[in-house]
């Protein structure tokens, strides 16, 4: 079966999505990452899906369950490199992906989820909420 | 209205949306439909496609490029022999669904074309006919 | 049994032609500045034939028969051409309306009985005349076709994207927004943003008139499919007024970077950039 290969880079996870998903794949990959996310310890995910050209509302709930599932095990999830046709159907659609961040690339990502996590190592006290933005 | 080509397609199971969806986009394209009306035809069929194999598990898609003479666009038509639809003002509403989903299916998705019908009757199936015109 | 009429319009082509040229030239709103006499006169040679070449006893009484596609197309061509070039209705109409005139004129010279002149000219009449009708609906098309075109101009060269600084776009918006601009707005700004890189976009209201709920849905859904792509949205010249409707309208833009001016969103764009503007340090004066 088709897998979507799931890098580690330092205290991030970098998934690059680059064929049409479908459910199962989709499935599979949700599953994979948080299995990651676990064995590594990683921060941050980075999920670069500049080369998707469809995000219908099953794809949207697969990227808002990687985020809501990364969150409970205390990594960020950045969504980069989104097409602007994909953008604007997003919106049109009324599918806000509320809870998932997002970056214009992936380097722009990197920067972002850096910037979360020395920001929430500042605040080992505590009272960080993580996503005030 | 002319009907300038037809074909039917068969969706039983998830992966069928695949060649679907490909098949719709190469014909977006040869009429001229730019990217982001391609875009919210495509995610407007993917919707209806995979709302078919939820309620009713599966069906047939006809797919037509159709023509006013002023305008070219492509119309859809999902056709199930599933359970049918009860209240469709109610399925209409944003925020309304009866399976586990984010309930925005069809309103949603109605934002995303041109043109919208659908008709139900309870126990023998749904149609729903979109058409999204190439500037529309 | 052929229709008189007809034999007689089949063999006098010539003469008809001659006098439907000499009607069209004495109409004193004969366009030369648009069209030059030869052109004219094939143009018109063209139609004639089509159509007395086409016409039988089957469809003197029917303009949309088969027999008369090539007519319909000669007119619809003629008439197309001349809405793009700026012809008037009248000058166009005066074209097909005098083509009836010479036919009658040639009908009354030939037939001699009064009331079988008077028969055909009442069935060449109406062919004349329906077939001004699909004139006039294609000179209409053809004027829309235009009007739309400009429409599409004035919408795509009303949204300029201005990179105002490294990293940040302004868009100002000048006149109503509807959906479609709101989309020729988003496809735009969206497209320039990936361009360019910025991670901020400054929409400048200033120009909008008036915003209602649904103009405020158009500028949310902006916001909001920037956000989409990882940048910033900031909506600036927001009018007092505005700001009064849209609390009366209980709009809720609470989830909104709004700004009154577009010198304070740069400011707060250099802010959010980490950017600093100072004065360059000539010799202190003070």
């Amino acid at each position: 079966m088709e897998k979507i290969p799931i890098l580690r880079m330092g205290r991030l996870l970098l998934v690059t999505i680059q064929v049409d998903l479908y459910d199962r794949l989709a499935e599979s990959l949700e599953a994979d990452l948080v299995q990651m996310i676990n064995k590594t310890g990683a921060r941050g995910v980075l999920i670069d899906i500049s080369a998707v050209s469809i995000i219908d509302s099953f794809m949207g709930r697969i990227i808002g369950n990687i985020a809501a599932m990364s969150k409970i095990l205390d990594a960020e999830t950045v969504v980069v490199g989104m097409q602007p046709a994909v953008a604007i159907t997003l919106v049109e659609l009324g599918l806000p992906l509320s809870g998932v961040f997002s970056a214009l690339n992936v380097e722009k990502g990197m920067e972002l989820l850096r910037s979360k996590l020395t920001n929430m190592e500042r605040n080992v006290d505590g009272s960080d909420d993580g996503s005030a933005e | 209205m002319v009907v300038l080509n037809k074909e039917l397609m068969t969706i039983v199971r998830e992966v069928d949306v695949i060649p679907f969806r490909n098949r719709l986009k190469e014909h977006a394209v040869k009429i001229g439909m730019g990217l982001v009306n391609q875009t919210k035809i495509i995610t407007a069929a993917s919707e209806l496609a995979r709302n078919m194999l939820k309620y009713a598990k599966g069906g047939k898609v006809t797919l037509e490029v159709i023509s006013t003479g002023r305008e070219n666009g492509i119309r859809l038509t999902f056709k199930d022999q599933g359970p049918g639809i009860a209240n469709i003002p109610m399925a209409m509403k944003d925020g309304y669904s009866t399976a586990k989903s984010l309930g925005l299916g069809l309103p949603g998705t109605k934002r995303l074309v041109s043109e919208f019908n659908i008709e139900s009757e309870v126990g023998k199936g749904t149609t729903v006919t979109v058409i999204k015109w190439k500037n529309g | 049994m052929k229709n008189e009429a007809i034999r007689i319009l089949q063999k006098k082509n010539k003469a008809i032609l001659e006098s439907w040229m000499k009607f069209q030239l004495l109409d004193e709103g004969l366009r030369e500045d648009l069209m030059s006499n030869d052109d004219l006169r094939s143009q018109s040679e063209e139609l004639l034939s089509a159509l007395t070449s086409n016409l039988n006893d089957n469809n003197i009484e029917d303009a949309k028969s088969m027999g008369f596609e090539q007519v319909n197309d000669i007119l619809a061509s003629v008439s197309i051409s001349r809405a793009k070039q700026g012809f008037s209705p009248r000058e166009t109409g005066n074209y097909i309306f005098s083509l009836k005139n010479a036919l009658l004129e040639i009908l009354q010279q030939e037939i001699k009985d009064p009331q079988e002149l008077y028969m055909q000219s009442i069935k060449i009449g109406k062919l004349i005349d329906s077939f001004s009708i699909d004139t006039f609906e294609t000179f209409l098309r053809g004027r829309e076709d235009v009007i739309l075109r400009q429409t599409d101009e004035i919408t795509e060269i009303s949204t300029p994207v201005i990179q105002v600084w490294d990293g940040i776009l302004a868009l100002p918006i000048i006149g109503t927004l509807d959906s479609a601009r709101t989309q020729v707005v988003m496809e735009n700004l969206l497209q320039k943003i990936v361009e360019t890189g910025s991670s901020i976009a400054i929409l400048d209201i200033s120009g909008v008139p008036a915003v209602d709920s649904l103009v405020a849905q158009h500028l949310i859904k902006t916001v909001s499919a920037t956000r989409l792509m990882g940048a910033e949205c900031i909506i600036s010249g927001i009018r007092p007024e505005i700001a009064q409707t849209v609390v009366h309208l209980g709009i809720d833009l609470s989830n909104i970077l709004t700004k009154s001016t577009l010198a304070s969103a740069l400011k707060t764009a250099f802010t959010m950039l980490q950017l600093q503007v100072t004065r360059k340090n000539v010799t202190n004066l003070n």
